[in-house]
């Protein structure tokens, strides 16, 4: 199996660990990225909020690139899969619009490159079935909260591969892997995303309603596939504690991350130092190994 | 209050029904859009006000208002219209309008943080996150925001000191000027 890739500005610096665990566990799975060639920023929220165009602009840009290579394009940022996905919808739905952004971009994008979620690929394509036979390791029931987050799931006609209100993917990965994956409601709530900066309180409470759910219901960890929900909820959490005097020291795995030490692969090459919540003190309790 | 609906009005509704290609006024105000808004806690008008608002043609409301900005985009509301109106769709215009006419003042930090953004992708193709951080702090007379957690990052090998531009980082911009050019005048 082959597949374009588009790793996104995120995977590049906060979540390269995010990157490092895609790069082994693909191997391991032997399915072949190729970098698409001098890719740019998707425009995420800044270009949706502020134009109408440059949002279609910059992934076409990318997406172009990508229909050279006569490849699916597979994507682990939530967010720039939404652009993607969103750009080729509506250059699809509206010809002037795709008249005008083939101008502006001199070309002539017919927004028929198909646009994959990392976990619609490793899930659907890969296929739990033939990732059992490769596993090494077992999470040994490792309790988690499997957390979608909102840029996968909605618009639902556009982006959902899997129910938009309740999706299982990620959950029915973890069963696979020998985890336990709870039932919770917030599966595919908001994190705040993109505020984490600019207003960081609706961030703050936004990610302590997820962790405090997370932690009543028995998790001992949070499974994401993005880059910004795991971000706000690993990298903020000692400030949502010291916010909320409560305390979680919930560990925010990206699921290449496990998926990659069930395949027996080692710390360093999927990243786990680099999460922010430490997470050996729950893996040798499960007697994992990295 | 009483408010008379004039032609000016009609034309502000029928202006961001164009732009979100949608009749805004299927909207029967059931208040699903701000029932599931996980930001509605903190907006002065709900979702489903803003779009009252703007089928009324209260545009300075709108684009004054601090909601448009704290919108998230989660896309909730889009997602449970049952009349299928686009709300997150009418927020962006919203945003877009207001961009245009300088109106940012409700909420200056997020809306700086959108334009150093797009600046910072201009300049390098890419974001790089220690650029835009330094500029936006600098910006925000706020030199030590987050600075615990930009050492956490940094000691973690997740901050880089530099971008590696994009080879086609000129034809790249060449490109964003061109968009602009399309649209007139944007942030």
């Amino acid at each position: 199996m082959r597949y374009a890739y588009y790793p996104g500005c995120s995977l590049h610096s906060t979540a390269s660990d995010y990157q490092q665990s895609i790069d082994s566990v693909f191997r391991k799975l032997s399915v072949e990225l190729q970098e698409v060639e001098d890719w740019t920023c998707c425009g995420a929220s800044a270009a949706h909020v502020s134009d109408p165009l440059l949002p279609l602009v910059l992934p076409a840009r990318d997406l172009i690139k990508v229909e050279k290579m006569a490849l699916d394009v597979m994507v682990p940022c939530a967010a720039c899969y939404n652009r993607m996905r969103t750009t080729n919808y509506k250059l699809r739905e509206n010809v002037e619009l795709r008249k005008t952004v083939n101008q502006i971009l001199q070309a002539d994008y017919r927004a028929d490159v198909r646009v994959r979620h990392i976990s619609d690929v490793v899930v659907n394509d890969c296929g739990l079935e033939a990732i059992a036979r490769l596993l090494e390791k077992d999470l040994k029931g490792m309790k988690v909260v499997c957390y979608y987050g909102c840029l996968s799931a909605r618009p639902q006609k556009i982006v959902a591969f899997d129910d938009p209100v309740y999706p299982s993917y990620l959950d029915r990965l973890i069963k696979t892997l020998g985890g336990e994956a709870i039932e919770w409601p917030f599966k595919t709530e908001c994190c705040g995303g993109s505020f984490s900066v600019s207003k960081k309180e609706v961030v703050l409470k936004l990610t302590h309603e997820l962790l405090d759910m997370a932690q009543s219901l028995g998790a001992e960890a949070v499974v994401v596939d993005c880059p910004l929900c795991q971000f706000n909820l690993d990298f903020r959490q000692e400030e949502v504690e010291e916010r909320y005097r409560k305390r979680f020291s919930l560990p925010v795995f990206y699921f290449t991350q496990l998926l990659g030490a069930s395949l027996g692969l080692g710390a360093e090459t999927l990243g786990l130092k680099k999460l922010n919540i430490d997470p050996f003190p729950l893996l040798e309790r499960k007697n994992i190994r990295t | 209050m009483k408010i008379t609906l004039g032609d000016q009005s009609r034309s502000f509704a029928e202006k961001i029904s164009g732009m979100i290609g949608q009749n805004i006024d299927g909207c029967y105000q059931c208040g699903k859009c701000t029932a599931g808004c996980p930001i509605a806690y903190t907006m002065e008008l709900s979702p489903h006000e803003i779009i009252r608002l703007v089928q009324l043609g209260r545009d300075q409301e709108t684009l004054a208002s601090h909601t448009i900005w704290l919108c998230a985009s989660c896309e909730t509301c889009t997602s449970r219209c049952p009349k299928n109106i686009d709300v997150a769709g009418v927020m962006d215009a919203l945003r877009v309008l207001a961009f245009r006419q300088g109106q940012t003042q409700a909420e200056k930090e997020i809306t700086l943080f959108h334009k150093l953004f797009l600046k910072v992708v201009e300049r390098f193709g890419r974001v790089n996150d220690l650029s835009l951080m330094g500029k936006y702090n600098l910006l925000t007379l706020n030199p030590l925001r987050d600075w615990r957690l930009g050492h956490k990052l940094f000691s973690k090998g997740k901050l880089k000191l530099a971008t590696p531009k994009v080879k086609g980082v000129r034809e790249f911009q060449e490109l964003l000027k061109r968009t602009r050019a399309f649209r007139g005048e944007g942030p």
